[in-house]
């Protein structure tokens, strides 16, 4: 399913005394199967513009692109259910998302409003409840009687029932423990390779950035500034400084030991590994 | 010998509804003026501690001192006198309509005069750099920015005790570290107590003590270097170590031999550039 934002402007409360313009003059594209980054500074508008991509939002200008769908300012849509059911998003703070009394009655919800019977949609919660790393017995607990990262891994577990086209995640790993954050970050690299799923991160983790995006997009101040490769994105520290962004710790710690021993690495190396092996050729001449 | 200004004895916890004990024996103190950071997994216990000590809930067993004062139903408006809250979630917290009265709230209940009061709320927006959103509906704000608001209704307070739930999960790198200097400048200038709640070990790292929480009980206590020094073990507990430890791991395991542990990237760049070209 491609995505793609033209020209996207959003203000809250639009014509009221409160009126705050959030985003404007957004565009960028997700193709089919890619996997988008989202960065930029508290405020700049990240979640604004992910809640466009399921009409959660509707443009005040401009059009969102979805699949078959185009979402218009200034035009009354029918039946965004469609849109919904294809477009997974976890929500930056989980409790905006669980509501039902039971952990269970939350994960069926999606499923069984779309039509999924209710077995099905049981099967599937007990599913995803253990792939999301909790055991099957806070089925029957209240979503609201959990951690903040176990009710974390319920929200995630409720999107993932669904099974959308389109997974949205608006800062998914806030809140886990280092171990459940690999774990699913890693779940959903492995969900976009096996099922050529379309993903869009929005992410404070500039590692997390680098290692699993396609491409990332950065946002400030309302605006689309910049768009590339992570490659591209972090081989340039002062420009993102501008941004208020910084680079991944690797590339930090690579800045410095250039600084220090005045070899440049030719390329900028976005994992601990690659780094190792730049070294090991770089300092191959000297005594180990 | 510093005086503890928390401590905890042999806390036994669950919630009414809960199945186990949430909280197993828990016994530490802090000492006033100390940056203490607490870790460990998803559901180890550690807000239910916070809220324990902020007299939101009270222990099955054991007992609880702020500031001397041991805690319990007819001490708790006393004891949190001496204590500010930052809490996971700040959507939980938010009492105002507008940012400002958000602030301004806390400090009313404390009986702070007006005047005196208007200070503290601009002074505090401003040290988060909220300052330009007084008006913003506290729930209308982005993610980080309700943190940083979060985080100004309790700076606002002044209280000896800071305890912080993850109070920065939301925040860009930068911000992050810009929120963290600010506490700590406050904690070394105002001697004020921090008890931070977090999953960033780079935060950690820079704690004077580490109390690590595992399953509803203490796994251990020490210095970040004492606690890093555990290196696997905390792994095997859902935890991770910090950039300098995992970034000499790699190089060792790809057979470049180091010595030592490195809690920052300085140290390690310097062993490597010493051992490997300065010959
Ligand atoms: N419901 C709302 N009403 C009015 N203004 C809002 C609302 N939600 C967000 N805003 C404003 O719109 C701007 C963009 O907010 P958004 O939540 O998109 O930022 P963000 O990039 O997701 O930030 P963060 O990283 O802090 O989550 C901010 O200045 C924010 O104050
Ligand atoms: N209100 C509640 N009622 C019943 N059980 C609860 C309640 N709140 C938390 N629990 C349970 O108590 C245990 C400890 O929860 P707590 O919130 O203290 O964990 P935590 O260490 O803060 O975890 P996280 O890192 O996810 O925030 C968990 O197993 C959780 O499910
Ligand atoms: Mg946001
Ligand atoms: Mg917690």
């Amino acid at each position: 399913m491609d995505i793609s934002l033209q020209k996207v402007e959003y203000r809250y409360a639009a014509g009221s005394p409160f009126e705050k313009l959030a985003i404007e003059d957004v565009s960028f594209s997700v193709p089919s199967g890619q996997y988008v980054a989202i960065i930029g500074h508290t405020g700049s508008g990240k979640s604004t513009v992910l809640q466009h991509l399921n009409a959660l939002l509707k443009p005040t200008a401009g059009s969102v692109v979805i699949g078959d769908r185009t979402v218009r300012a200034g035009r009354k849509e029918k039946e965004l259910k469609s849109i919904r059911q294809k477009v997974g998003i976890v929500f930056q703070f989980p409790e905006q998302q669980l509501f039902e009394e039971t952990v269970l009655k939350d994960i069926c919800y999606g499923p069984m409003n779309f039509g999924v019977s209710e077995e099905e949609a049981k099967n599937r919660a007990e599913y995803w409840i253990e792939e999301v790393g909790l055991s099957r017995e806070i089925l029957n607990q209240s979503p609201f009687d959990l951690s903040g990262g176990q009710m974390r891994r319920v929200a995630i577990a409720g999107v993932l029932a669904m099974q959308p086209d389109l997974i949205v995640l608006d800062e998914p790993t806030a809140g886990l423990d280092p171990r459940g954050r690999k774990e699913m970050m890693d779940m959903f690299y492995r969900l976009h390779k096996e099922r050529n799923l379309s993903m869009i991160l929005v992410t404070h983790s500039m590692e997390d950035a680098s290692v699993y995006a396609d491409k990332i997009v950065i946002m400030h101040k309302g605006k689309k500034v910049h768009e590339g490769t992570p490659r591209e994105i972090f081989a340039d520290a002062e420009k993102l400084k501008q941004w208020d962004l910084s680079v991944p710790e690797v590339v930090h710690f690579q800045r410095l030991l250039e600084h220090k021993t005045g070899i440049l690495f030719p390329v900028v190396c976005l994992t601990m590994e690659e780094l190792v092996a730049q070294w090991k050729q770089l300092s191959g001449g000297h005594p180990l | 010998m510093k005086k503890p200004i928390i401590s905890l004895d042999s806390i036994t916890f669950r919630y009414p509804n809960s199945v186990h004990d949430v909280l197993k024996q828990v016994s530490f103190s802090i000492h006033e003026g100390e940056w203490v950071a607490i870790v460990g997994h998803n559901g180890s216990g550690k807000s239910t501690l916070a809220k324990l000590i902020n007299g939101l809930y009270f222990p099955e067993n054991g007992e609880i001192h702020i500031a001397g004062i041991k805690l319990d139903n007819s001490t708790v408006w006393d004891t949190r006198k001496h204590i500010g809250m930052v809490f996971q979630n700040p959507d939980n917290q938010f009492v105002g309509t507008t940012v400002q009265d958000d602030v301004a709230f806390g400090l009313e209940n404390h009986g702070v005069p007006y005047e005196d009061m208007v200070k503290r709320v601009i002074g505090a927006l401003k040290q988060v750099k909220m300052d330009d959103f007084l008006n913003q509906e506290p729930h209308h704000l982005s993610g980080g920015q309700k943190q940083r608001v979060a985080i100004a209704s309790v700076l606002a307070l002044r209280p000896d005790i800071i305890i912080l739930d993850e109070a920065t999960s939301m925040l860009d790198p930068h911000g992050r570290e810009e929120i963290i200097s600010l506490v700590r400048q406050l904690k070394e200038v105002q001697g004020l107590t921090v008890l931070s709640i977090t999953h960033d070990l780079e935060e950690a790292a820079k704690a004077d003590r580490i109390i690590v929480m595992n399953d509803g009980e203490v796994f251990q206590t020490g210095t970040p270097d004492e606690i890093f020094k555990l290196g696997d073990e905390l792994v095997k507990l859902g935890l991770d170590l910090p950039f300098p430890i995992k970034m000499a791991n790699t190089f060792k395991e790809q057979g470049v031999p180091l010595q030592g542990q490195y809690l920052t990237e300085e140290e390690l760049v310097i062993e490597l550039w010493t051992s490997h070209f300065k010959k």
